[in-house]
């Protein structure tokens, strides 16, 4: 009995604490596949993670900061297009910049939030399925975030898979210039994809702030940004995928307190360590499987300038 | 009647209707043929499509189009020839939009248009076959096909919609491609096939295609031009690059040839002959006849035992070969591409690991010996897939041409500038690369050129021994005639050659003996003296020999 109630919080918790993860692995699967690589992910994450923490703050609405965080998302990753997409700047200088202007700017603005109490999301129970034991505290009992962004995977992949715009989006990643050769305007993908990736991943922060820690701290994301650079490898660019990796780090990640609490006598230290080690089994994994060359989109980091052949 | 259309149409000067009046009387000649293709007799029907008009684009360095005019007739095949590097495909990028001009207006059916993006080009009815593809490798044909289409219900894909209209345009055209088979497997042909589909798709007015040829079997080129025969036929009009004479000769209307970035005129083909084209090109007279010493041949130099390889997908591509290239000696494999040539070069080059049996080189075993070690040894190869084996595109053409070497372009582990420079200088020369500064980025070369640069380096290096796999495809006359020369001096000096070609002809002129492979296997050896050219195409199409 005992048992099995903590498998089922475990497993909840596994999906709120990878819900962020999701986000963001979304966010940066829609830019990759567009052949722009943003190692910024952790920098725009804690963004989005204060600026919707100030926003609920402020307004006392979780979902206006869901959105702000978003926003600023999408704004810094505006700044990445510009520089990587307009300028065609290095694209991982560009982004190591993102992460050191995200992590110093949250920490300088966000000092006053330190301690404070916005108002947060709050889980809803599915009718009827929140009733059925232990499924229904483990998967249908959480903050509407959470059904989103489960909600999200079947709607992207559709997008990626079976529209024309997803056809472009990968196309513009495997060989720009044959997608330019068809009149399809790469720039404009580009541009748009890593917007529209930055806006998932501002939320992701947002969700984090606003919904899983309920709290903002300095350095709140803790890494999960370059996690989730990990976990785009390890879903071989695809959203089906991603949300498996997200979840299973989620679990990881809630694991090691909930062993804590349980009494187990490992260092804390240690059990904190434990996601970052799975992070490198999983890229040395990816670069065994990587010989399949079917995973990573081919122009991914190369910035495209049309008046240049080979 | 057409004459009188046509000044009633736009303003004329007399120039145009000197040329005018002289296509109608060569049509009067080919009543019946010229009929069937379309244009010509009925008058309204042998309007201009595509006027370019003193088109001028100067890339830093090079003018590689200097005010070049060019007029095309509707459904017409119009051929456009010229050197390597006389500017065809920047005048053709041009016309696609994918290069600004930086002077020059261009009027496409009737209207002055101005393309900024192959976008606009693809909306006014242009399509274009690249000299090097332009497809997603890791999609398959039919999403290559559809991309950046809008079929009905867009932005979903109507596959079953597209599907249709490709097979009416197959049946048409005859021009087939396995749809569902994903680029990455394809033989350059079907490549090809696949980008000639993407373009009728589009309903292209005009289609372009730069050095079709230069890639394709002559089966597959007999295959095409049937299509474009069928295409204009149809109304389509062609414009169709090429360095062959004799193909423009036989598919062509008419004919503009270029030199040095100008249009040095537009013949009619069935009033020019392979004299005056090759005079026009190239500005001299070019004999193409060639005669190789026979040398005595040595001793062995590379020997293949018994060697088995696969291919990319993993079946096995070659099954058992063994073949010997002496000292003096050219050694021509024939056959058609496919059939394991690629894997023979890689194989002995060192890219590909052998699966079974041993490669001899001067009696040294190095079935497992590195690339660099067998570089050292003294191998050079002219790879076949010259952009991605043979070049790194980005570096310069200087750092391109000491690839193999570099280490004796250094002293004490710094590089030796002056050097590299001089020797850069030499080849530049001595090869023909034409380009402004040899510190330009081989990229930046014509098609052309980048084969001249390889060349360049793998001769140069004095090679005990060279694998040359189409070292001729995509060169004008004037080089291919070079080439040829050079290999046979080599071999006059002693030194060991395997030719791989798809040219038959080209085989058969220099080779000392010929091999001909099919399917992995060597089918049989023949003397210089002997050759029976006959015996030799049936075997390369699989007939037995008996
Ligand atoms: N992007 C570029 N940058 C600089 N120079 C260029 C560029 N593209 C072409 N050129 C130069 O312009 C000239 C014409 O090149 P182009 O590719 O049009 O020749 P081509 O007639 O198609 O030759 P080939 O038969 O070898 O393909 C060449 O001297 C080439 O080096
Ligand atoms: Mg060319």
């Amino acid at each position: 009995m005992l048992e099995s109630e903590f498998i089922a919080s475990l497993i909840a918790a596994s999906m709120r604490a990878g819900t962020p993860l999701l986000f963001a692995t979304l966010g940066e699967i829609i830019t990759e596949r567009s052949g722009v690589l943003n190692l910024g992910l952790e920098g725009v994450m804690i963004t989005g993670a204060m600026v919707g923490f100030y926003f609920s703050y402020v307004t006392g609405n979780p979902w206006i900061g869901i959105l702000a965080g978003g926003f600023a998302g999408l704004l810094l990753a505006m700044v990445h297009a510009f520089f990587t997409v307009t300028l065609k700047v290095d694209q991982a200088v560009t982004g190591l910049m993102l992460v050191l202007f995200g992590l110093g700017i949250t920490g300088f603005l966000g000092r006053g939030l330190v301690g404070e109490v916005a108002s947060y999301l709050q889980p809803v129970k599915l009718p009827l399925l929140s009733e059925i034991p232990y499924i229904g505290t483990a998967v249908f009992s959480h903050d509407p975030l959470v059904y989103i962004g489960i909600l999200i995977v079947p709607l992207l992949w559709f997008f990626m898979n079976k529209t024309r715009y997803g056809m472009e989006l990968y196309a513009v990643g495997e060989n720009p210039e044959a997608a330019d050769t068809v009149g399809i305007s790469v720039d404009r993908i580009r541009f748009i994809a890593v917007l529209t990736g930055g806006f998932l991943v501002g939320i992701a922060g947002a969700h984090l702030s606003l919904a899983y820690a309920k709290v903002w701290t300095d350095g709140l994301t803790a890494g999960r940004g370059w996690i989730c650079l990990a976990l785009v490898i390890f879903s071989g660019w695809m959203p089906q995928r991603a949300i498996f990796g997200a979840y299973l780090f989620g679990g990881l990640d809630v694991l090691s307190f909930k062993l804590q609490a349980a009494g187990l006598g490992v260092s804390y230290h240690f059990m904190r360590m434990v996601p970052y080690i799975f992070t490198i089994l999983v890229l040395l994994f990816s670069v065994i499987r990587e010989r399949e060359k079917f995973g990573a989109p081919s122009a991914l980091g190369k910035p495209y300038i049309r008046e240049q052949k080979y | 009647m057409s004459l009188l259309l046509w000044q009633g149409g736009k303003g004329c000067n007399f120039y145009k209707l000197v040329e005018h009046y002289q296509g109608i009387e060569i049509n009067m000649g080919n009543r019946k043929t010229k009929t069937e293709r379309g244009w010509a007799l009925q008058g309204e029907n042998s309007d201009i499509i595509l006027e370019m008009k003193n088109i001028t684009k100067v890339f830093p360095g090079v003018v590689a189009n200097d005010r070049v005019n060019l007029e095309v007739r509707r459904g017409e095949i119009h051929g456009l020839l010229g050197e390597n590097g006389a500017g065809k495909t920047t005048l053709m990028s041009i016309l696609y939009g994918l290069y600004r001009p930086d002077e020059g207006e261009i009027i496409f059916d009737g209207e002055k248009r101005v393309f900024s993006s192959p976008k606009d080009a693809i909306e006014s009815g242009i399509g274009m076959v690249h000299q090097h593809f332009m497809l997603v490798n890791k999609m398959s044909a039919l999403n290559n096909i559809l991309l950046g289409y809008k079929t009905p219900g867009d932005p979903l894909l109507d596959y079953e919609w597209a599907r249709e209209k490709i097979r009416s345009i197959i049946e048409v055209y005859g021009i087939d491609a396995e749809l569902d088979e994903r680029v990455i497997n394809m033989s350059v042909g079907e490549e090809q096939r696949v980008e000639i589909l993407k373009s009728l798709f589009r309903d292209v007015k005009l289609l372009i295609l730069d050095e079709p040829t230069s890639v394709l079997t002559p089966i597959e080129s007999e295959r095409l031009f049937q299509a474009l025969k069928r295409m204009s036929e149809k109304g389509l009009t062609v414009l169709f690059i090429t360095h062959k004479l004799r193909e423009a000769l036989e598919v062509t209307d008419r004919i503009t040839v270029l030199r040095k970035g100008r249009n040095v005129g537009t013949l009619i083909t069935k009033r020019t002959d392979e004299k005056e084209l090759a005079r026009l090109m190239v500005g001299r007279e070019i004999d193409m006849k060639i005669e190789k010493k026979r040398v005595e041949a040595g001793k062995d130099v590379l020997k293949l035992e018994n060697v088995y390889a696969r291919n990319d997908r993993g079946l096995m591509a070659l099954k058992g070969i063994s073949l010997s290239v002496r000292e003096g000696e050219i050694l021509g494999i024939a056959g058609v591409s496919g059939n394991g040539q690629k894997e023979l070069e890689e194989v002995i080059i060192g890219l590909r690991p052998v699966e079974k049996g041993k490669i001899l080189f001067n009696g040294e075993d190095i079935t497992f010996s590195s690339v660099r070690k067998r570089t050292r040894l003294g191998i050079s190869c002219i790879p076949e897939n010259r952009i991605e084996t043979g070049l790194a595109p980005s570096l310069t053409i200087e750092e391109n041409l000491i690839l193999r070497d570099y280490e004796s372009f250094s002293r004490n582990g710094f590089m030796e500038f002056d050097m590299i420079e001089a020797h850069a200088e030499k080849l530049v020369e001595e090869y023909g690369i034409k380009t402004p500064s040899t510190k330009a980025p081989a990229r930046t070369l014509s098609g052309g050129n980048i084969q001249r640069l390889i060349i360049a380096r793998e001769l140069s290096r004095n090679p005990l021994f060279l694998i040359a796999s189409q070292p001729t495809r995509g060169l004008d006359i004037a080089g291919i005639d070079y080439v040829r020369r050079k290999l046979i001096s080599l071999a006059e000096e002693g030194k060991a050659i395997l030719l791989i070609s798809e040219d038959l002809e080209e085989i058969v002129q220099i080779s000392d003996r010929i091999a001909v492979i099919f399917e992995g296997e060597i089918r049989g050896i023949f003397d210089r003296e002997n050759v029976d050219i006959d015996r030799i195409g049936l075997l390369m199409s699989g007939g037995a020999d008996n």
